[in-house]
């Protein structure tokens, strides 16, 4: 165990990818890395790349890396990909459309399965975040799945949420019903190539002049995530959110709401699981049973649940 | 975050499967990587056209517990001592190595002495392919 923190800390690429697999995985050995790993965290900026499925953030996700490579900066990428809601297994492909990072010994690309979480991300994306920031990479990607409308965990994981859009898709109405909008930090037209690329610029930048600003104003970047065109600018614009974050205020807002959520959040978990180890089996098949016959609702099936004692 | 009640912290099986050199048949592959997450694996697909290092850094960053090499244009006995030399410069010689295609009888025992611990040829019903990875596989 010490071994490999050792290692971790002596920069060791391999030390880093087994301490995320326990990390993942959320075992007792893992928890101990995250521990001791955690006071190292916190000086990343984490970046999260979301928006439909398909929509190139993995191509994006890429040519950003390529492009903080050239400006001399080493670079982590956490990919997410969907697991099967009925095999629980996953097939994760962003890997491929990041090819021309692999050899080079400043990027690391980590895929994750979602493993059942709701939100666009995995249940302990958080933790393995913060055990790539612990490493010392300056800048780490968050890829979240082909976010629908309501992913938005992302906004809480990552200190800038770059959207990305594509021209011909109707991603303007969608960002208008879905509000995933107001998540956004920076908002990108992917598949500029493509045409009714300025038509979306200018829906997009209508749409947010109803949004209430908080002080900034969010831009709107055109990128070719294939050819790189425009990621310049994008790399220029998310140090630019982060210059902002840190001059006003908000990095520490964010880090403390951050912190709240994830503390609840372990905290609910930590509930659940001791339910489910103080209820047997037979127990909470019976008050199923209950609830499934209409003789019992949820609510108060779940309480007796959570009244530990009586049931195990 | 948000997760299902029943979802609960847990060890997968880890497999990369890789398509080495020039070879642009990746049905198979595609098949195997599918048949693999139907089987609760999470499968990390590297896509075609991947050297040997290529192959050894994606089994290294993604930790991956099985390494399955599909290759059908007949260069395995080229391709794969280097890929098996990639990964154990990298410390990574405990990964279970299996591979698939179009790969002469003739050929076993050299792959075996290589590491590898099946061959899958076509025809091969996947059913077979999952239960050999659970069978010889563990996840950490
Ligand atoms: C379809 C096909 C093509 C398609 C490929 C489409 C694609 N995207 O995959 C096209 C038309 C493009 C093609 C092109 C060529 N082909 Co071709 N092709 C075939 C063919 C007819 C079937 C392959 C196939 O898809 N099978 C279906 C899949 C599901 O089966 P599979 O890949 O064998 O996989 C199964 C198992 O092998 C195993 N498996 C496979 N991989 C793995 C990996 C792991 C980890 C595991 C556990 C198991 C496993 O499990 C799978 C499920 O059972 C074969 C002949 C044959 N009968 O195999 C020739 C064949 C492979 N092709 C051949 C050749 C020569 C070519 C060309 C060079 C022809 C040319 N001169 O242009 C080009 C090269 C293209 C390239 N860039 O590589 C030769 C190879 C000869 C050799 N190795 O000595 C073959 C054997 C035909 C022959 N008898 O000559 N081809
Ligand atoms: N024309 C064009 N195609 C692009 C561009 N960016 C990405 N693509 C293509 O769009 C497809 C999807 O790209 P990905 O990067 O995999 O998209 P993604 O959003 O990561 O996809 P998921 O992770 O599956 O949701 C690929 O075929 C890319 O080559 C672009 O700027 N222009
Ligand atoms: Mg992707």
């Amino acid at each position: 165990m010490t071994d490999l923190i050792e290692r971790f800390l002596a920069g060791e690429r391999r030390a880093l990818s087994r301490i995320l697999t326990r990390v993942e995985n959320g075992t007792p050995e893992g928890r101990e890395y995250l521990r001791q790993l955690y006071p190292r965290s916190g000086r990343a900026h984490t970046i999260g790349v979301t928006g439909g499925a398909g929509s190139g953030k993995s191509s994006l996700t890429g040519s950003l890396a390529a492009e903080l490579r050239r400006r001399g900066h080493e670079v982590g990428v956490i990919a997410v990909d969907p697991s099967s809601p009925f095999t629980q297994g996953a097939i994760l492909g962003d890997r491929i459309r990041m090819q021309d990072l692999v050899l080079d010994p400043g990027v690391f690309v980590r895929s994750m399965a979602s493993r059942g979480a709701l939100g666009g991300l995995a249940p302990t994306i958080d933790d393995v975040v913060a055990v790539m920031d612990a490493f010392g990479f300056p800048y780490v990607f968050i890829e979240t799945v082909g976010a629908g409308q309501d992913e938005v965990e992302i906004a809480g994981t990552a200190l800038t949420t770059v959207l990305v859009n594509n021209p011909g898709t109707g991603d303007d109405i969608q960002a208008l019903k879905a509000g995933i909008i107001e998540i956004a930090d920076i908002l990108v037209v992917n598949k500029a190539d493509r045409p009714g690329a300025d038509v979306l610029v200018s829906q997009l930048r209508a749409l947010l002049s109803l949004a209430p600003s908080e002080g900034r104003d969010v831009p709107i970047l055109s990128t070719v995530a294939t050819t790189g065109d425009g990621v310049p600018e994008l790399v220029d614009a998310i140090d630019e959110h982060r210059a902002w974050l840190d001059s006003s205020g908000e990095l520490d807002k964010h880090r403390r709401q951050e912190a709240r959520h994830q503390v609840l959040s372990v905290a609910q978990r930590i509930l659940l699981e001791r339910v489910r180890r103080e209820t047997s089996e037979d127990a909470l098949a019976e008050l199923v049973a209950q609830v499934a016959g209409r003789g019992l609702d949820p609510h108060t099936a779940a309480e007796q649940l959570v009244e530990q004692g009586e049931l195990v | 975050m948000t997760a299902s009640p029943e979802t609960t912290a847990g060890q997968k099986i880890r497999v990369l499967i890789a398509k080495p050199g020039l070879d642009g048949h990746d049905r198979g592959a595609k098949i195997v990587a599918r048949a693999l997450r139907d089987g609760g694996c999470e499968v990390i697909y590297t896509g075609i056209r991947q050297t040997p290092q290529m192959i050894a850094e994606a089994a290294l960053q993604e930790d991956v517990d099985v390494v399955g090499l599909s290759i059908l244009s007949g260069a395995h006995l080229e391709l794969f001592p280097r890929i098996v030399e990639e990964l154990r410069s990298r410390g990574l010689d405990d990964v279970l190595l299996f591979c698939g295609g179009i790969i002469p009888e003739e050929d076993t025992d050299a792959l075996e002495a290589m590491g590898f611990s099946a061959i899958f040829r076509p025809g091969t019903n996947t059913r077979d392919i999952v239960s050999f990875v659970y069978d010889n596989a563990s996840s950490e």
